[in-house]
């Protein structure tokens, strides 16, 4: 792994320890490649969105798929820069098997200068059983729009 | 009315992801908002500081649910089929408000258009369309 390679994984596992609602979640970093990434998270009772059946909430799956896509975008770009979702769409397939970790497998297909493209996938079992399907749009380089939320006079 | 504020209430008391989230409802006759108050758990870059947009898609989501609940007054929590979330502005370290819209409610499909705010509502921060399932007579994967 060359040094810069080691700086994007370390800049997209930070990505998971660095977000306080990832840490609530458990959300883990699992595999990592060029613009590709897996993240698990373990079944925890906070997360249940049915009572009655122990299904976890569509939101978790939500949050952990778009989570995955960041990540999968960091470790698609040359250097750091501030990322922000700007569209994710979900299809869901089926409900997550309660008590069974679920997996957010992403791949960042292509990277423009001020947008990232990525698709997702999450299962409990195998790739090939997917629980929901993702497609999401990222802007790049989202810091400038937030200096100027920042300015108090410019926040009216 | 305050029977339907009972309902809800007793609904989001009763899923822990909700309880997780710390999310409310206030009823206006038929009309809900849903309330998110911010804290340190839902921040997803600690950085600007912002909030997780996981977070602000299930909080729309749960409203779209709680809007069926009020309107439909469904016995089993609907399916969700798909969602479409945009995202308009970084949710800043404040309280999140939503509201829902039902656009169609069929014999077996309702589309839900759902819009988050924080200052001004005429500023959302967040948008969320989504299909329901209303009645699991069978699973779509089981054809």
């Amino acid at each position: 792994m060359s040094d810069q390679d080691a700086i994007r994984h370390n800049m997209a596992q930070g990505m998971s320890q660095g977000s306080p609602y990832a840490r609530e979640m458990g959300f883990e970093l699992v595999s990592m490649d060029n613009g590709a990434a897996v993240m698990k998270a373990e079944y925890k009772d906070i997360m249940v969105g049915d009572p009655d059946t122990g299904v976890i909430a569509g939101g978790v799956v939500t949050g952990l798929l778009d989570h995955a896509c960041g990540s999968a975008v960091h470790l698609a770009m040359k250097e750091f820069k501030i990322i922000a979702t700007l569209d994710l769409r979900i299809d869901y397939m089926r409900a997550a098997k309660p008590n069974k970790p679920i997996f957010a497998k992403a791949e960042c297909y292509k990277v423009t200068r001020s947008v990232a493209f990525v698709r997702a996938l999450a299962y409990d079992e195998t790739p090939d059983d997917p629980v929901a399907a993702a497609s999401a749009a990222f802007m790049l380089d989202s810091s400038s729009g937030r200096h100027r939320l920042a300015k108090p006079e410019a926040k009216s | 009315m305050s029977d339907a504020a009972d309902r809800l209430s007793a609904m989001l008391e009763r899923i822990p992801y909700a309880r997780f989230l710390n999310v409310r409802a206030e009823l206006a006759g038929d009309e809900m908002t849903m309330i998110l108050p911010f804290g340190n758990h839902i921040v997803g870059n600690p950085m600007l500081p912002a909030i997780h947009g996981g977070v602000l898609g299930s909080f729309m989501e749960m409203t779209a649910l709680a809007q069926l609940q009020v309107k439909e007054g469904q016995a089993k929590q609907p399916r969700v089929i798909d969602v479409s979330i945009e995202y308009l502005r970084s949710g800043r370290p404040l309280t999140t408000y939503a509201r829902a819209e039902i656009k169609k409610v069929g014999r077996r499909i309702a589309n839900v258009h759902v819009e988050a705010w924080q200052e001004q509502r005429a500023q959302p921060i967040a948008a969320l369309r989504a299909h329901f399932l209303l009645e699991q007579v069978e699973a779509p994967t089981e054809g």
